[in-house]
């Protein structure tokens, strides 16, 4: 996603990006990015919380209108509401972060995509 | 507690599965930037995710290819009752968190939330699924271009990525 920004800030369209990875986001370098220190899976806000969710857009609006230079980030004051346990977890051995099922539809698309390049 | 650095956990964590040579990611000197146009309130903007979101089908239909190719980018109609959408991803942290609600992850209620303010001007008709690769020649090449040219046909001023 950082790369398809990067490529629309490059020909003349303004981009924020909300998200929850920062190392990666920043590793590759975007113009605007809004952190949230959240799990992956929910970058605008907890599930059903939609105050919060406003909050968040909110913060993209408004680094939209107040960045003057690229790698802008802002991080949101935000802490995960069940506590960061999540954290320790995320992708260890002890916690496959993709099921057997899951894992093999991610073989399956690896190789279709294997497929359409040959 | 300090933010997770995934780019070292993934690393470890395929290393233990037994794939041994680790992703490269994605690193650049150089970031563009691009100041607004014109106010907010005046703007037409777009939404771009990897949420894998489509159109709830009736059973036995095939999703269309463009929504299942890799590297591809497909549109959805932003107006589509949320209940008849669903998402496909399954990279994600399900033991922490769901992806039941749409807007914790492509905020489409709370961007017309926004434009029924008057704090922005439009939204696009569409919004729009980038399907994530792991090859960034791919993502450079096919992938940004795509999504480019959706902007342009569509006049869009402003984009938001809400990667998941």
């Amino acid at each position: 996603m950082s790369l398809v920004a990067r490529h629309l800030e490059e020909n003349g369209i303004p981009t924020v990006i909300i998200g929850a990875a920062r190392d990666i986001v920043e590793h590759c370098g975007v113009p605007r990015f809004v952190f949230t220190d959240f799990p992956l899976g929910s970058p605008c806000g907890e599930p059903f919380d939609t105050d919060m969710q406003h909050r968040i857009v909110g913060t993209a609006l408004d680094l939209l209108e107040t960045a003057e230079a690229p790698r802008a980030t802002v991080t949101m004051p935000l802490v995960w509401t069940k506590g960061e346990a999540w954290k320790d977890t995320v992708f260890t051995v002890d916690q496959p972060f993709l099921s057997s099922e899951q894992v093999k539809n991610w073989e399956a698309r690896k190789q279709r995509y294997r497929d359409q390049k040959a | 507690m300090t933010h997770v650095r995934y780019m070292d956990r993934i690393r470890d964590y395929y290393i233990a599965q037994g794939y041994e040579k680790p992703y490269r990611w994605a690193n650049f000197d150089e970031v563009p930037f691009t100041p607004l146009k014109k106010p907010l309130s005046e703007s037409k903007i777009t939404l771009f995710s990897t949420s894998d979101v489509s159109v709830q089908r009736p059973e036995g239909e095939e999703l269309p290819a463009e929504e299942t190719t890799v590297g591809d980018v497909y549109s959805v109609e932003w107006d589509t009752p949320l209940d008849r959408l669903y998402s496909r991803q399954e990279s994600f942290d399900r033991y922490a968190t769901t992806l039941d609600d749409l807007n914790s992850y492509l905020p489409l209620t709370r961007l017309q939330e926004f434009v029924e303010d008057g704090r922005i001007g439009a939204l696009t008709d569409r919004f729009h699924n980038v399907n994530r690769g792991y090859s960034q020649k791919l993502m450079l090449q096919t992938t940004a271009p795509a999504a480019l040219e959706i902007c342009q046909r569509d006049e869009v001023d402003v984009a938001i990525l809400t990667p998941v």
